[in-house]
């Protein structure tokens, strides 16, 4: 089964990456953006779903300072 | 003896040893060597282990060689990280909190001002409290991060171990954390390069006082 892995610095944790996307936008004429956070996502093929909270947060983020959200995707 | 631990993309373990070697012996530890017999203290150096992929030293800590520092340290034996080192430490839950990147998104490479807190176990008690250090910074993701509950209790039980001077704070730490000590003091991890400030050719050699504290560590662990 696919699954797609979101994951975003945790709420209250400042993310410079973010506030440097949002600082560039106004250069490019996009006015009113705020509040950008950058995370990542990782995208894989599993045989065993049930694993895959547990591969996130022993690898895939780390619990202190992200949060990650699994999406399933049907094949 | 002391262990420098060598993984593929680590880059001042050379450095290490050579500082290692001013005040004692030393020898290099490929990360695949789960026996570390033989050794009285470990470094892990500074660097990119396995390119840091994903997040710095979140590969590296489930290297065999560091398997094998978990036990080190679970056995009281002295460990220092040093940058990515420290961020290899927390990654594997020997140090508490974790390294973010640089407030200001930079790299930072710099001398930089630290104060050396008092601080528990080994190596606080061969390092003076409020003794001032000049050495070097040099990273991406250098911004030290703990839950508040978890600063209160590292402050409470001593473990913080070095901050960096008022007004020298160069990538955003709470609490202008340089360094800190898991609960038995015995695995120490901070971000600026000790090793890179032994000599007063380069700057200063202030970072042989941690070199030393780790070799009366070493000594007294072995003991």
């Amino acid at each position: 089964m696919k699954a797609k892995v979101l994951i975003r610095p945790k709420e209250g944790i400042l993310d410079p990456q973010g506030k440097a996307v949002e600082r560039a936008l106004p250069a490019l004429g996009f006015e009113g953006v705020h509040d950008v956070r950058v995370g990542r996502l990782v995208e894989l093929e599993t045989d065993d779903p049930s694993k895959l909270d547990d591969l996130c947060e022993k690898l895939l983020a780390n619990p202190l300072i992200e949060d990650f959200e699994v999406e399933l995707v049907e094949k | 003896m002391i262990g420098v631990i060598q993984f593929p993309g680590s880059c001042d373990e050379r450095d290490a040893l050579s500082a290692v070697e001013r005040v004692g012996e030393g020898r290099l530890v490929w990360h695949e060597e789960t026996d570390l017999t033989g050794l009285d203290g470990i470094i892990v150096p500074g660097g990119f282990s396995y390119g840091d992929y994903l997040r710095a030293g979140a590969i590296a800590r489930f290297s065999p060689a560091m398997e094998a520092v978990k036990r080190f340290a679970a056995g009281g034996g002295p460990v220092l990280g040093i940058c990515n080192g420290f961020q290899v430490l927390c990654e594997a839950a020997l140090l508490p909190g974790a390294l973010l990147p640089n407030e200001g998104l930079r790299f930072i490479c710099r001398q930089v001002e630290l104060v050396a807190e008092d601080f528990t176990g080994p190596f606080g008690s061969a390092i003076g409290a409020g003794d001032r250090l000049s050495i070097p910074v040099k990273h991406m993701s250098g911004r030290y991060f703990a839950p508040d509950e978890d600063l209160d209790r590292m402050e409470a039980e001593g473990r913080i171990a070095f901050r960096y001077a008022p007004g020298d704070n160069p990538n955003g730490s709470v609490g202008d954390i340089a360094g800190v000590v898991n609960e038995a003091g015995n695995v120490l991890g901070l971000m600026p390069h000790p090793e890179h400030a032994v000599d007063p050719l380069t700057g200063s050699d202030h970072g042989l006082a941690l070199f030393r504290a780790l070799a009366s560590a070493s000594q007294a662990a072995a003991a």
